[in-house]
């Protein structure tokens, strides 16, 4: 497919997703609209066009994995395993309801999910064991040894809220990464920011999170977040780095689409009748 | 008299953490998913073995017990079985939301063996001594928590633990110290089976870790002057074996508890939660009462927290006078 009309379908895909999450909101009444619309389109680049995977297989055990960390941002990646087809769209109706796959925080009662979150600063370690674990050759000398051939069973990507960096074990996962040469590890830094209760700048300074993660000896890059075109351009760029886990600092604006509520701190917001219906009329596909 | 799983007498001291060792290396050799993973601590027989065998399959992730947890788990959805080895004391306290969220409620097949448990280890200082991880881990659901007693019992726990599909927790003592070995090689060993290592119907000791040994020494003394004291080791910590607990209580009427760490919810606490609720009888509860723990020597510190024999001794006399009045 041409590039152009790649970005184009994608875009509409995002656009259709964040109507699709507003739907699962409302079943709860609220919803992290920010962070989850922050990350949709990264989202989306990854099950709709990068990763290899099969939603009739969840199981597969070549399949490339998505973390997701900050697991709060549920609402959007539930919609998007459904609309993948890892199970039918009538389930999104049951979100946040008692006995429902759907939990509230990624759960991976939900086919396609790989692991429950919540807990922040935790999935990129979980990551970090996965991706080793798509090196390990049981009988082989691989990981451990100096010069060497290597080849993973496949990727995995980790998708880290910018505030959730302040966490300490992110940078426990940060250094193992590095020192296991897992050139097969992306994590994608949601940089919106803000955190829960305010701007990410004013809580916990996080400097230069590209400075920190090339410290940590990671291969980095700074994107739009919001632009598929270099979302993509950049997942692409990532097969490519060998020897190296790399970091994507995606610059993303909180609450992406909904234009009264870009870029203000849109942590966890109300969803009635009428905000859908308004927030419809923004995300016309 | 010794029931069918003990040895005539106690065997020779020795590790458990060697006795785990060997089991892991046995495994490894005949299920390529197992893999052994450090948080900067000793791979002891167990390294020399895979550094040479399998040198994919030793990972050390550094001093970062939550890492080394966490890490686990997604190994685990890689399709392996890691084995975690660190402190106990860290593993419980920088892991323990890493065990809850991605081991426990995911129900991983991860097996976490958390060595120098308990209030015995010496010369190391309260910073490391581990005495609330029973009852922490205990109020979690989904896990498995294994205490061998000796060297025969870690090695087929250890074994039994990689044959079992989910979560499971080991507690190890002092990796460094011998104890005696009190069980036969050719025991047959059942997760969640609490085992009867002497018979008697007038007092039960219920014991767990390495203290089963003393507890061992004190029924035999107590058989002596005509008292039967009927010993269970608790192997499995959870699931609890509530039968054989409940019909200790009814037969012998009277019930003393012995561990290495704090009664306050470990398996003092558990036991005292079960029969309260099914046959209440007299009970003690020997092990740390809600304290810290202190530098010195491990038989200086079992007199000091009221862990030795005699103090065994005294509370199943305690239980005796309760359940006559």
């Amino acid at each position: 497919m041409a590039k152009e009309a790649l970005v184009m379908e994608l875009q509409t895909k995002a656009t259709s997703l964040r109507r699709e999450a507003l739907l699962l909101m409302k079943e709860m009444g609220s919803g992290w609209l920010g962070g989850t619309f922050s990350s949709a389109d990264v989202i989306t680049a990854l099950l709709f066009y990068r990763m290899k995977h099969d939603p009739k297989n969840p199981q597969w055990s070549e399949r490339d994995r998505l973390i997701i960390s900050k697991a709060h941002a549920c609402e959007l990646y539930y919609a998007a395993l459904s609309e993948a087809g890892y199970f039918p769209k009538e389930d999104l109706k049951t979100y946040s309801h008692l006995g429902s796959r759907l939990q509230v925080h990624v759960d991976c009662r939900s086919p396609g999910a790989e692991c429950s979150g919540g807990s922040l600063g935790l999935g990129l370690s979980f990551a970090v064991g996965v991706a080793m674990g798509a090196y390990v050759m049981p009988d082989k000398k691989n990981l451990s040894a100096s010069s060497r051939i290597r080849l993973a069973r496949f990727r995995v990507y980790c998708i880290v809220g910018d505030g959730e960096c302040n966490e300490g074990q992110i940078w426990e996962a940060a250094e193992n990464a590095s020192h296991y040469r897992l050139d097969n590890l992306t994590a994608i830094i949601d940089h919106n920011k803000y955190q829960s209760t305010g701007s990410v700048e004013k809580k916990m300074s996080p400097l230069s999170l590209a400075e920190k993660f090339r410290a940590f000896g990671w291969e980095t890059r700074e994107i739009d977040g919001n632009n598929l075109e270099e979302v993509i351009d950049t997942l692409d760029w990532t097969g490519t780095i060998v020897g190296r886990p790399q970091a994507i600092i995606s610059h993303t604006i909180k609450g992406k689409g909904i234009p009264w509520l870009e870029g203000t701190n849109c942590h966890f917001v109300r969803v009635t009748d009428e905000f859908i219906k308004e927030a419809f009329e923004a995300l016309k596909i | 008299m010794k029931t069918q799983y003990l040895r005539e007498v106690k065997g020779d001291h020795e590790s458990m953490y060697s006795a785990h060792n060997r089991a892991l290396i046995q495994l490894a050799r005949k299920d390529s998913r197992i893999i052994t993973c450090y948080g900067d601590f000793v791979t002891g027989e167990a390294g020399e073995v895979f550094h040479e065998e399998f040198p994919d399959r030793i990972l050390d992730v550094g001093i970062a017990e939550g890492h080394l947890i966490t890490s686990a788990a997604g190994l685990s959805n890689a399709g392996f079985i890691p084995f975690t080895h660190c402190h106990c004391l860290f593993g419980l306290g920088l892991g323990y939301n890493q065990i809850r969220h991605h081991v426990a409620y995911d129900k991983r097949n991860v097996k976490i063996v958390l060595c120098n448990s308990g209030m015995i280890w010496g010369d190391i200082g309260p910073s490391h001594l581990a005495v609330e991880d029973l009852a922490a881990l205990r109020a979690i659901p989904n896990l498995t928590i294994l205490s061998p007693s000796d060297a025969v019992s870690t090695e087929k726990a250890t074994i039994a633990a990689a044959e079992y599909i989910g979560p499971v927790i080991i507690r190890l003592p002092f990796i460094n110290a011998n104890y005696p070995t009190l069980y036969r090689d050719d025991f047959t060993y059942e997760i969640g089976k609490a085992f009867h290592l002497h018979p008697g119907d007038d007092v039960a000791i219920i014991a767990t870790g390495i203290l089963v040994s003393d507890a061992l020494d004190v029924a035999e003394k107590l058989e002596r002057d005509g008292i039967h004291a009927r010993l269970l080791d608790m192997q499995t910590v959870k699931p609890l074996d509530e039968a054989a607990i409940v019909a200790a209580a009814r037969e012998t009427g009277a019930v003393v508890t012995v561990e290495d760490g704090s009664i306050v919810g470990g398996l003092g606490g558990a036991i005292a939660e079960l029969i309260s609720e099914t046959y209440p009888v007299p009970l003690r509860r020997i092990g740390v009462q809600d304290q810290f723990g202190e530098s010195g020597k491990g038989e200086e510190i079992k007199e000091h927290y009221g862990l030795s024999a005699e103090c065994i001794a005294h509370a199943v006399h305690e239980v005796l006078r309760a359940k006559k009045g």
